[in-house]
């Protein structure tokens, strides 16, 4: 029990800093931090999904709000779904794009991030910070956080890249699956698809 | 003579392109409910024959082609394409009004083509002079031409109505189909090379489509739609809220 004080502390003084931390800060120190672990982890540079998934889970997951990016890609459904349906929605769509694009951590080889300069004023509460992904050989390619303000700090809500947003691309096939089979088979859908990515994940590391 | 053989050629080019677009458009006639995407049902089977064929010829060059060539050939691949589409995109930023970037585009084109060694080094861009992603569908879209319905292609994917005009002019004017020399076999190998380069830096994002997509088709079809959007607004494209 002696322990567990500084701890609560500990935890207590780096909620408050990451509370008013600027998003752009934030952004940077957060890309910064996961690309030096990806940089000096063989494993998954060599593909190791489950542990790029890990990774995202503990670094970059804290900083995004899914109920918000999940009732954007679902649209003005969204809110005749009921409380449960919307807490399965987001729980299937984060593993869908985590699952999805923790693959693109495992292709990172010498690719600079470049954050371009944004102003942010102390009333702003939803701003759009600005990257780019250089590498040579090829065109840079845009990448956009789209980010909020809340109690417990800046989350991000949509990311877009190459002007593509991760989120709103969804919205015709989630129509479509609402459409057909009401929330509740839009749930089952993306369910199945994890189950399936799942499945094929577990065979190839066999 | 040769001159005369490079008039011919160009019309006997025009003609099959056109000649090809009249077949594909006979072919969707019925209006479906998408309002974004009246033609789906053709445009659903043309990917599948597209996809098919990407999958058994296509795909399969382009991996072996990422996987044999070390990344800075490969880089110097893309440099010298890229290079070689320079001009082109100064003519587009011209028409644009974007005199500036014309400025650049001009400057990137002598730097790269005589300090690049023909273009296969990006020296510009270390130079802090930006590549732009113009062309000519997007020029058309400055002046306000509309996109028009989305169509599935064979081979070139997914095109506008618009775009796919816009195609059709920088395929025209494109400088890796005008070279010319005793054989064809120079202005080809460049033509295939750069398809495969071309396919080989999508690569990555088709594990994306594969693995995030409900429906390929759908879900190609709106990042389509986003990404030509972005290019248009040169990347800073009005927010669409909802």
């Amino acid at each position: 029990m002696k322990n567990f004080f500084p701890f609560l502390f500990a935890a207590f003084i780096s909620a408050g800093a990451f509370a008013q931390e600027a998003p752009d800060v934030l952004i940077k120190k957060v890309t910064d931090e996961v690309l030096e672990i990806v940089r000096n982890d063989k494993d998954i540079q060599n593909g190791d999904t489950h542990k790029a998934i890990a990774l995202v889970d503990a670094q970059i997951l804290p900083h995004f709000n899914f109920p918000h990016m999940t009732a954007l890609a679902v649209g003005k459904d969204w809110r005749k779904a009921t409380t449960q349906q919307q807490q399965q929605l987001t729980a299937e769509f984060k593993t869908l794009l985590v699952r999805t694009y923790s693959n693109a951590l495992t292709g990172y080889r010498d690719q600079k991030v470049k954050f371009k300069p944004i102003k942010i004023g102390a009333a702003d509460t939803d701003v759009l910070i600005r990257s780019e992904i250089q590498q040579s050989g090829s065109k840079p390619v845009q990448l956009d956080y789209s980010m909020e303000k809340l109690d417990s700090g800046w989350k991000v809500y949509d990311v877009t890249v190459a002007g593509i947003s991760l989120v709103t691309n969804y919205r015709d096939q989630f129509g479509q699956e609402i459409r057909n089979g009401g929330i509740d088979g839009l749930i089952q859908t993306i369910a199945a698809k994890n189950k399936s990515l799942e499945s094929t994940l577990v065979k190839a590391s066999k | 003579m040769n001159r005369f053989f490079g008039a011919i050629e160009a019309k006997a080019r025009a003609r099959w392109l056109i000649g090809a677009l009249f077949v594909l458009c006979a072919g969707m006639v019925l209006a479906d409910e998408n309002p974004r995407d009246p033609y789906e049902d053709f445009n659903r089977s043309m990917y599948s024959v597209n996809d098919a064929l990407d999958r058994a010829a296509l795909k399969p060059v382009a991996k072996a082609y990422d996987s044999v060539l070390p990344l800075p050939v490969r880089a110097g691949v893309g440099n010298f394409f890229g290079n070689a589409g320079d001009l082109w995109i100064g003519i587009n930023d011209v028409m644009q009004g974007k005199f500036a970037d014309a400025g650049i585009d001009a400057t990137r084109l002598l730097v790269n083509s005589t300090l690049g060694i023909f273009g296969f080094f990006d020296v510009a861009s270390e130079m802090g002079l930006d590549k732009h992603d113009e062309d000519f569908g997007q020029t058309m879209a400055v002046w306000g031409v509309p996109s028009g319905p989305y169509l599935f292609w064979p081979f070139i994917g997914p095109r506008s109505v618009r775009d796919t005009a816009g195609w059709l002019a920088d395929t025209f004017v494109d400088p890796v189909w005008s070279v010319r020399t005793r054989t064809e076999l120079v202005r080809n190998s460049l033509v295939v090379t750069r398809f495969v380069d071309v396919r080989a830096g999508l690569l990555p994002a088709d594990r994306v489509v594969d693995e995030g997509a409900l429906d390929k088709y759908a879900y190609i079809r709106d990042a389509y739609m986003q990404r030509r959007r972005n290019q248009i607004f040169d990347g800073r494209p009005p927010r669409i809220d909802d």
